[in-house]
């Protein structure tokens, strides 16, 4: 029964530790994580700014588009085809030459959502709240980190997730230049008709993949402002009764 | 004050919004831009605060020219109220309200008390404040916004269309109550909006504006009624104007006729002194309405709100002779009933007394 065998892989404790021969989960996990953490955070240097210049100025949308453009692009193609080019710079006992590379299509798989939600975030924000805001007499930064930022959270933390999900799942093509990551089980198990590994691999990036959401989540559920989620405390309703003011019931327009 | 010096707005399409508009609205006083759609009163309204930069001339705010200032700083002295609102809905209502002080560096609990103030002062309770925009209704949330435009107490207020996206019986009492705020805070304030009653009822004096942005008429509103300037101002100011200027004349104290009348919850009377209608009130001498004992069916012996006819209205006495003619007018008896402030019965008028009453004013005034 193949479940079986990926159980017992995924619980045998020797597959968890290095050996002299093989390099095991955990620091698989942790390469695997070091190569998301880094393009997730170069992508969001580049896509949040940038979503929030062109969102808050309205100028530069071609950028969005062109963005999502390059999420046409065949991943493995473009991670060969920068390897060729950027791999034979760099000699000696060092990865940079794969690593660079491997970086590379990763941030461009990353930008995108994050851009393109950035971007509809902030340009979804009300006029009406714009208006307001640059009425009573906010600067433009006052204005987009006070209102239109804000506001936004739940575009952008959607984005975010969106794209550390696929940033997460793509990093398995590390370990097909050579390089760790948890893809390594993948293409190991593959290569040697060990499916218990190869499945195992596979579980291991779906439980990362989870997790991180789930971090995300219990982030987003903090920072976004209830008045926004619309999560308001002990069921009250959303719109509160009319209040009547004494004041305007005056005869003249009461009824005899 | 608030002068506008020749000041025009051109758009590079030829669009003319505003062209070459002079105009003083006095300091403590409505002023209202009325006009039909196109006819520049947004835009003159957002040329104060600089929304929209004007194209020639210039803008005073008391003897400032405000072509000068930075226009976050202007801004933040001038109170802005918009149609919908526009609250922060990431921020509670206390915030929303505190965020022009926050602006102005203001200690924030400071500014966050004042908020609660100031909440209640346009009629909202103070347990509102922690609320978030989307938990209220429309016209709450309208409210919220004038508190928020009076939150760091400028002396200049711009109001574009703040009532007209609520129901009309929300509009009449934001409208009261803006007027009542108004009695106490006397602000310098430019009011826009495309209904000339609502801009009749507001203005201590109304523009009207014409389509390419020229200034029609500048009067106080009974002006308006009474002698528009041409063709156009009295098509805009529309019909019944007659009428609805008696709204500016008090009726003074009316001589009232005493009202036979018959306790809501007692026994039907046999008889009427008129032979039909009697007037119903209830313990407190409140007018509820009238009974038509020609149509009373079988088995009705007692009177309940169900027989009674409410079409008439009420006058108060000391109130205008609009609602007093009114009241006598859609008075089934044809008698008005007059009302004291606190609604308990005085009497009745008759529509010919009131006409009588109105004729003399018109023979005095002329």
């Amino acid at each position: 029964m193949i479940i079986t065998r990926v159980f017992n892989w995924l619980t045998d404790g020797d597959n968890w530790k290095d050996s002299h021969l093989n390099t095991g989960i955990l620091t698989q996990l942790e390469a695997h994580i070091r190569f998301t953490g880094i393009a997730l955070a170069v992508a969001i240097l580049i896509a949040l700014p940038l979503g929030m210049l062109i969102g808050h100025t309205g100028r530069g949308t071609w950028l969005v588009s062109a963005a999502n453009a390059v999420r046409a692009l065949p991943t493995v193609g473009v991670l060969v085809l920068l390897t060729v080019i950027i791999a034979p710079h760099f000699h000696g006992r060092t990865d940079t030459g794969y690593l660079i590379p491997t970086e590379i299509v990763l941030v461009l798989l990353a930008v995108p959502p994050i851009l393109a939600n950035t971007y509809a975030g902030i340009d979804n924000v009300s006029p009406a709240v714009r208006d307001a805001a640059a009425g009573m007499g906010m600067t433009g930064p006052q204005v987009l980190f006070q209102v239109e930022l804000p506001c936004s959270l739940p575009l952008i933390f959607s984005g975010l997730r969106s794209a550390t999900l696929q940033v997460i799942a793509t990093a398995t093509i590390a370990s097909y230049v050579p390089l760790g990551g948890l893809g390594r089980f993948i293409y190991d198990g593959l290569a040697q008709q060990d499916y218990p590994q190869m499945i195992g691999g596979g579980v291991l990036v779906a439980a990362l993949a989870l997790t991180t959401d789930l971090i995300f989540a219990t982030i987003q559920r903090y920072a976004v402002s209830r008045g926004i989620t619309g999560r308001f405390p002990r069921g009250r309703p959303a719109v509160a009764s009319e209040v009547q003011s004494a004041v305007l019931t005056g005869p003249e327009v009461s009824h005899a | 004050m608030i002068r506008f010096d020749t000041v025009s707005k051109h758009y590079p399409d030829g669009t003319v919004a505003v062209d070459e508009l002079n105009l003083v609205a006095p300091s403590g006083q409505i002023t209202v831009l009325v006009g039909p759609s196109g006819c520049g009163k947004t835009t003159s309204l957002r040329m104060i605060n600089r929304m929209i930069e004007p194209t020639s001339g210039s803008i005073w705010i008391d003897d400032v020219d405000t072509a000068g200032m930075a226009t976050h700083e202007l801004r933040r002295r001038i109170g802005y109220v918009i149609q919908h609102a526009g609250l922060f809905p990431h921020r509670t209502i206390v915030d929303n309200v505190a965020a022009v002080p926050l602006l102005l560096g203001h200690n924030k609990k400071q500014a966050r008390t004042r908020a609660v103030e100031l909440l209640e002062r346009v009629g909202l309770p103070a347990h509102f404040a922690k609320r978030y925009p989307a938990q209220l209704s429309g016209g709450q949330q309208q409210r919220v916004g004038v508190a928020r435009a009076l939150a760091a107490d400028p002396p200049v207020m711009l109001m574009d269309e703040p009532f007209s996206a609520v129901d009309p019986v929300v509009r009449e009492q934001l409208q009261d109550e803006f007027l009542r705020l108004q009695g106490d805070l006397g602000k310098t304030i430019v009011f826009v909006t495309h209904d000339i009653d609502e801009a009749i009822k507001l203005g201590d004096q109304v523009a009207v504006l014409r389509v390419g942005g020229r200034l029609a008429q500048l009067a106080p509103p009974q002006e308006l009624l009474s002698r528009p300037v041409d063709a156009f101002v009295a098509g805009f100011v529309g019909r019944d104007r007659g009428y609805r200027a008696l709204a500016f004349t008090s009726a003074g104290t009316l001589s009232t006729h005493a009202e036979q009348t018959v306790a809501l919850g007692g026994p039907v009377p046999s008889g009427s002194d008129d032979g039909t209608w009697i007037l119903v009130v209830d313990a407190a001498g409140t007018p509820h309405g009238w009974l038509n004992l020609e149509h009373l069916r079988a088995g009705e012996e007692t009177v309940t709100e169900e027989m009674l006819y409410r079409g008439g209205t009420l006058a108060t006495q000391g109130g205008t002779l609009r609602a007093a003619l009114d009241a006598c007018l859609s008075s089934p008896s044809g008698r008005g009933v007059v009302v004291d402030a606190s609604g308990c019965l005085i009497g009745s008028v008759t529509a010919r007394e009131v006409l009588d009453l109105i004729e003399a004013r018109t023979a005095m005034a002329s």
